[in-house]
């Protein structure tokens, strides 16, 4: 996921990675997989009655826009509905490593995969319900994956366009029927869905929100404020994005798998926007509030972390932040100046300006430490080795004489929130150094991501951040640095330095080839093409960032799911 | 015929030290206009000596980050930034006050950098900003309102109605806006080009945004003063307009345009401290009081005096030229102390 909220990320779990994608992938035989096998990496603990009820009291500075879980692309309703909303196959709700594999939902169990990867058949289960009490069927399920194309879901073209009929619905989303790529079977309570090529990443699609099953008669529209009927244990019962959100419990849930969906702890979610983040974090400190969204202020993590450690939280991230290069435009169109600011830049000097050593660590490659593929290397740190150690400036300088680009100007775009800021200044005070005139414009978070996507900005440098959708390499290598990512003139081109290598491309396309059969073998791959990407040096690895959840005294049973963060539904307020 | 009259008349132009002289002898007189005088004086002058300060005491450099450097402290060194290390060590403090002039009298900011360098550097930006733009306004706002009061009709209606939409949006918002427009891409008037990052460009907002605070009064008193006697008769003389302006009409506004500088300068320094503090206003890695307080926002539990000591200079500075500018008007105008304005 990109960022918008700077919070999301997991690492994957390659054990359970194997395990998932080797039961979720086919072979000709179209043998079918055993819901069991992909989830007993962990089990979930038991329910525990006395802890049931009370109302959990959530703090955020602004609401996240539209609550329709096949519209909104945000790590903070993403969270939530973990404990609304539904898809036919889902991640373990569980914390560590579990979490990232994907076990059956509304699907009674694991698909059976046929033609060669191609065809996925998932047999419902029996008696779900949804909030507004009616029963969930193949038709709902079918017109789920409609309405992702006829809500244009953000990744409507990227997850789901290989679906049969898909390309028709991204072309006119209103008529969408997906005709021969999403059927039911209403009579064998069976979902066929049919792919125009194999995807061994098609299972974590399914198991992310914009696969949520929604009623048939949903709008086919974004829902906006108004928000959908859900299969899971809470239900919305108001919305007011300026104001609140109010969970209850959805009164048709009967738990039918504890890891997929388990029934949730308190009675009522509260969740209050427009408070400051000092404020949110006095409220905290004072029990006004459980728990707080946003990330703490620069000047309160010292207080949290001596004075209320038993409350604070902190999990690492599989994600992100780095320094991206225009490519095609002077002075970073010439490789050695690209590679002198890798050379450059002090990552332990980022890490402080996150937060300190234990929110953030250097980044080397562009795959988190954990992450399917990652491999220990540093291209760029003084005297070598597989860690970054210290940075080489009197390398770098040289490799800007060499280039011929000392003078140049370069612009620096970065968000103008405080920790974004106080490192593009840092940016600008090394690329100073360095020789060039540099200069720096903080963009408001909501327009930065788009802008600096768009080549008409012509963007020299900008600052970003990537978290995972889900465990898998080709998320962030295939996404963020292949051709067909990269789209001039357009605000949806992820690939922001508009690096295009036709030989690297083909073989992101080999190692996505490899993975339908062995993950293993392709995760090797995929580690190899990540330390290619850093020898043509596209962007700039700083950190691989951590979160810190801080939460009320009162609160208990924490746990993180690295897939999608704090169990909301799982915590205990008596 | 008396010969009498002629050498009192000399002997009385002799007296009398004449209009300005009376004005300065008057300034000098007010205790309270001198004291702000003096500290004024000496802000101006710490802020002048800031390259001394920053290479030959600090040695420093106050636009580079210092995020990984060290210092001296009681003859140990220790890191400008340092992480914690209690509890769950979470958090950077940078170094606090540590009152020795060579090493971070003032302590640094999230960047590693030496307030108090930064501190001195910012003031010659905010003094720059506002004395410049001040003059600029009170330049501008002097020409608008004399030619508007003197020409009347088309031309008073046409410049007072552009005032008037001036005057109707709030000082700060359409500073705001300006700001955010030309920060983008710079302003481009014809020949007349300001790179975006360029000091000169809150000084333009800034002395724009404040001309119908000039140029009102002005014309209302050029006005009356169109209809004196005086002005009539260099009229019927068939004198040019332009001398008439230059020698009749200057001289009796420009008094109230004087009394206008300080504090419009006082007024200027607090707008681009504002627009600083908003990210708008100067640009990094230049300083002015504006951005260091803005830089201290997110130490404010931890290092507050990032914060504390640029707000001090910039009230203090504030107060200043207020006293001093009301010392001017006082001896510019004395019968505007007995009616309470200028």
């Amino acid at each position: 996921m990109s960022r918008s909220t700077r919070r999301g990320a997991f690492a994957a779990a390659t054990v359970a990675l194997a395990l998932t994608a080797a039961a979720c992938s086919s072979s000709d035989g179209g043998s079918s997989s055993d819901p069991s096998t992909s989830s007993s990496a962990s089990g979930s603990s038991a329910f525990q009655p006395q802890h049931k009820g009370g109302t959990l009291k959530l703090v955020a500075h602004a609401a996240a826009g539209s609550f329709d879980p096949q519209v909104n692309y945000t790590l903070q309703y993403w969270q939530l509905y973990q404990s609304m909303y539904d898809g036919l196959l889902s991640f373990k709700k569980v914390g560590g490593q579990s979490s990232f594999t994907v076990v059956p939902d509304l699907a009674a169990a694991m698909p059976k995969v046929t033609n060669g990867g191609k065809t996925y058949t998932f047999t419902l289960r029996k008696g779900i319900t949804f909030s507004n009490g009616k029963a969930l069927t193949t038709d709902d399920v079918v017109a789920s994956f409609q309405r992702i194309f006829k809500v244009s879901s953000p990744t409507a073209g990227t997850f789901y366009n290989g679906i049969v009929g898909a390309t028709a619905c991204l072309k006119t989303p209103a008529s969408c029927t997906l005709k021969g790529g999403v059927t039911g079977d209403a009579t064998a309570n069976t979902v066929t869905i049919n792919l125009t090529a194999p995807d061994s990443e098609f299972p974590y699609k399914l198991a992310v929100p914009h696969a949520s099953i929604v009623p048939k008669d949903s709008p086919t529209k974004d829902a906006g404020t108004k928000p959908l009927p859900t299969t899971g244990p809470y239900m919305a019962a108001s919305y007011d994005p300026n104001r609140a959100l109010k969970l209850v419990r959805n009164p048709h849930f009967k738990e039918w798998s504890r890891e997929a969906e388990p029934q949730g702890y308190p009675d009522q979610i509260d969740y209050t926007f427009g408070q400051t983040v000092e404020s949110e974090v006095t409220a905290v400190e004072n029990g006004q509030a459980d728990w707080m969204f946003d990330p703490p202020p620069a000047d309160r993590l010292n207080e949290i972390g001596t004075k209320y450690t038993s409350q604070a939280h902190v999990n690492p991230l599989t994600a992100f932040w780095y320094a991206t290069l225009n490519v095609n435009s002077a002075p970073f169109n010439n490789k050695l100046a690209r590679q002198a600011i890798n050379w450059a830049v002090d990552r332990s000097a980022v890490v402080r300006l996150y937060g300190g050593p234990n929110l953030a660590s250097p980044a080397c490659t562009i795959l988190p430490p954990g992450f399917p593929g990652h491999v220990d290397s540093c291209d760029y740190t003084k005297g070598g080795g597989t860690t970054w150690t210290a940075a080489d400036l009197a390398k770098a300088k040289a490799l800007v004489k060499q280039s011929g680009t000392a003078g140049q100007e370069v612009g620096i775009v970065v968000q103008d929130d405080d920790v974004n800021k106080s490192i593009g200044q840092y940016l600008q005070s090394l690329l100073t150094q360095l020789g060039y005139k540099a200069t720096l414009k903080p963009l408001s978070a909501n327009i930065q991501f788009t802008y600096i996507q768009n080549t008409k900005n012509k963007v020299q440098l900008a600052l970003t951040s990537w978290y995972q959708d889900y465990p898998a390499a080709s998320d962030f290598l295939n996404v963020l640095l292949s051709c067909a990512a990269f789209h001039p003139g357009s605000d949806s081109s992820i690939n922001i330095s508009g690096f295009c290598d036709k030989g690297i491309d083909a073989k992101m396309q080999t190692a996505l080839k490899t993975a339908q059969t062995d993950p293993t073998a392709a995760n090797k791959q995929w580690g190899a093409i990540d330390q290619e990407f850093m020898e043509q040096s596209p962007l700039v690895p700083l950190i691989n960032p951590k979160i810190i959840d801080f939460t009320s005294k009162r609160l208990g049973n924490y746990q993180f799911s690295k897939q999608f963060y704090m169990l909301v539904g799982q915590l205990w307020v008596k | 015929m008396s010969t009498v009259a002629p050498e009192l008349a000399t002997a009385e132009a002799r007296r009398s030290p004449g209009p300005w002289r009376t004005a300065g002898a008057d300034l000098l007189r007010n205790r309270s206009a001198l004291a702000a005088a003096v500290v004024l004086f000496l802000v101006v002058l710490a802020t002048l000596c800031a390259p001394l300060y920053a290479a030959h005491i600090a040695h420093t450099d106050p636009f580079q980050s210092h995020v990984s450097g060290t210092t001296v402290v009681d003859g140990k060194t220790v890191p400008v930034l340092t992480p914690s290390s209690t509890g769950l060590g979470l958090g950077v403090t940078p170094i606090g006050p540590t009152w020795d002039p060579a090493h971070y009298f003032l302590g640094a900011d999230n960047q590693g950098r030496d307030v108090m360098a930064r501190l001195l550097y910012g003031g010659r930006t905010s003094l720059f900003i506002g004395f410049t733009a001040a003059l600029l306004t009170c330049a501008l706002g002097t020409v608008v309102g004399v030619v508007a009061g003197y020409a009347g009709g088309v031309v008073d209606a046409v410049i007072s109605r552009v005032l008037d939409v001036i005057w109707a949006f709030p000082v700060y918002l359409l500073a705001i806006c300006l700001s955010v427009v030309l920060l983008t891409d710079g302003l481009h008037l014809g020949p007349l080009t300001v790179e975006a990052g360029s000091l000169w460009l809150p000084v333009a907002i800034i002395a724009a945004i404040y001309v119908p605070y000039i140029a009102r009064p002005l014309r209302g008193q050029v006005l009356v003063l169109r209809n004196k006697e005086y002005i009539q008769a260099a009229v019927g003389s068939g004198a040019p307009t332009a001398r008439i302006l230059r020698r009749e009409v200057l001289p009796n506004v420009l008094p109230t345009a004087i009394v206008f500088v300080p504090l419009m300068t006082a007024l200027a320094m607090l707008t681009e401290s504002a627009l600083s503090f908003l990210s708008v206003g100067v640009q990094p890695p230049d300083a002015s009081w504006g951005t260091i307080i803005e830089d201290g926002l997110g130490l404010l539990y931890t290092r507050p005096a990032v914060t504390i000591a640029p707000g001090l200079l910039i009230a203090l500075t504030t107060a200043a030229l207020n006293v001093l500018g009301d010392g001017v008007r006082d001896a510019l105008d004395p019968g505007a102390r007995l009616r309470g304005g200028v």
